[in-house]
């Protein structure tokens, strides 16, 4: 008796064990069906992606755009296993070229990063080099995402050595660490401070033209739907898609 | 061992069981690149990242006995208003991804947290970032693993020794440490294993309250998680195989030496 309910322990604790690394299943399986196109996007585009999502609906009735954002490295792993999608938008060509098969993709917008501070700039920083100061808690982005291989460039090409608290997965999550004051900076895309403009303010610093990332886009070989991919394409590099994107504080290309 | 035939409908839903529970890691097995798995192993950054996972998950093992312990002989033997709510108050952990877990964490235990900002301007801590956290963030998911456990065992046990205890005028506190100790031992350790095992799995809560940096709160699960990231599937099945073994091995070896008591 005593040894079936260890054995039982012992089972629950191996699947209590196996559970582990699971939380954010992020693939999106909005796909199937005429009409629906499923967008995999950068983290960075999540806000101008959704507002372009909208109005293509609105201007293409009968199709529905699912997307799924996170940080490019993620979604490029995600599509090479199998993840049902049928446009890849990236923050940088090398997560693109990642993906078996990706063909020559278009670069739609290009973006740049800059200080995410708190509100205000508590700690009073004006340039990159400020970011070595003492005790102060600086966030990056993980190297095998964009936003963290842009900052390595940048940080690199201006020979300022950073040791960051934290190295975190996506730019949405580097940035989240400023707005909940648990770091005093981080290096996130201009766009990305923009969108969360009433809770933390960007410093542009000049050594971030040193890294700029262009972001390309792409039909994907496998798709379901490539020709409503193709026409969501079309619609981002159309005047009302570039406009939002610009408004958002991308730069075109 | 003779036994009567066993019943169909308990034989084919059981052996379903078995095959989804062992069908994943027979995925994993089969992905792995053998070849390089022993060069992997020696890859600083992998020791690094399972001596600081098994350091944590024993850590918060600790605090969860020491807490949790006391925790479970109040809500079994005491008789409080308000038991029924904190017993569900428990369950919640088990209950909330993670993540929610690790935000929750940053509001109450972060720089500004509620305790946190407290903690920070009155003695200069803060615990984010830290491995203090990571030891934290694990311990908040598997205290109720423990909790819930020993409270089972506590339940089960009969209460007449104790009750006979009492009678030979023996203290609560000499009756805990002397009767009901030794006859729930058992139910503790296994608890305990639980709870150990929840600690070293534990990834959302760790990621979003104590941060990723190598060394420091780099625990295997992120290290699998970046590796992933990163496009390197082959590195996350060599990280994964490697966590599962050594955390199989350690349950195999307790269970042989502590836990099989005759």
């Amino acid at each position: 008796m005593r040894a079936l309910r260890l054995a039982a322990v012992g089972l629950t604790a191996l699947v209590a064990l196996t559970a582990c690394g699971d939380s954010s299943d992020k693939s999106d399986t909005g796909n199937s069906a005429g009409g629906s196109v499923t967008v995999f996007a950068a983290a960075s585009l999540t806000e101008s992606f959704t507002t372009i999502g909208k109005s293509f609906e609105t201007a293409n009735p009968g199709t529905t755009v699912t997307f799924n954002f996170a940080g490019s490295s993620a979604l490029a792993t995600q599509i090479n296993e199998g993840a049902p999608a049928d446009v890849f938008a990236s923050a940088s060509p090398k997560n693109m070229a990642a993906v078996t098969g990706a063909g020559s993709p278009t670069t739609f917008v290009k973006n740049q990063l800059v200080i995410a501070v708190a509100k205000g700039n508590p700690k009073g920083l004006a340039a990159l080099a400020d970011l070595t100061k003492p005790d102060l808690k600086v966030a990056l982005c993980a190297e095998a995402v964009p936003c963290g291989a842009a900052a390595k460039t940048a940080l690199e090409a201006s020979a300022v050595k950073v040791t960051p608290v934290t190295l975190e997965q996506d730019v949405k999550a580097a940035l989240s660490k400023v707005k909940l004051g648990e770091v005093d900076a981080a290096l996130v895309y201009r766009t990305d401070a923009k969108a969360s403009a009433s809770d933390v303010d960007a410093i542009e610093f000049p050594e971030s033209a040193k890294a700029i990332n262009d972001y390309p886009i792409i039909v994907l070989k496998d798709a379901e739907n490539p020709t409503g991919a193709q026409k969501f394409i079309d619609y981002v590099l159309s005047a009302d898609g570039i406009k939002v994107l610009t408004e958002a504080g991308f730069q075109a290309p | 061992m003779k036994t009567a035939r066993v019943p169909v409908p308990l034989l084919i839903p059981a052996i379903l069981g078995l095959i989804f529970l062992i069908l994943p890691l027979a995925g994993l097995l089969v992905r792995t690149p053998w070849a390089t798995l022993f060069d992997r192993l020696a890859e600083p950054g992998v020791v690094e990242a399972l001596r600081l996972s098994l350091i944590t998950s024993t850590l918060a093992t600790v605090v969860c006995l020491v807490l949790g312990v006391p925790l479970a002989w109040m809500l079994a033997r005491v008789t409080f208003p308000g038991r029924r709510l904190v017993r569900a108050l428990i369950t919640v952990p088990l209950v909330l991804p993670p993540v929610v877990g690790g935000i929750a964490l940053l509001l109450a235990l972060g720089r500004r947290g509620i305790v946190g900002q407290w903690l920070d301007s009155t003695f200069g801590i803060t615990l984010p970032f830290t491995t203090a956290g990571v030891v934290i963030a694990e311990a908040f998911v598997a205290l109720p693993f423990l909790v819930i456990a020993v409270e089972g065992a506590l339940r089960g046990a009969d209460s007449r020794f104790e009750e006979a205890a009492a009678t030979l005028g023996s203290t609560r506190w000499t009756t805990f440490t002397h009767v009901t100790l030794p006859l729930v031992a058992p139910g503790i350790a296994a608890g305990a294993v639980l709870c150990w095992a929840r600690a070293l799995g534990e990834f959302g809560a760790t990621i979003t309250f104590a941060g990723n940096y190598p060394g420091i709160t780099q625990t295997m699960p992120l290290a699998v998680y970046q590796t992933m990231e990163s496009g390197d599937l082959e590195g996350a099945v060599v990280l994964s195989l490697i966590l599962l073994v050594v955390s199989v091995a350690i349950l195999a070896g307790l269970r042989d030496r502590w836990l099989t008591t005759p």
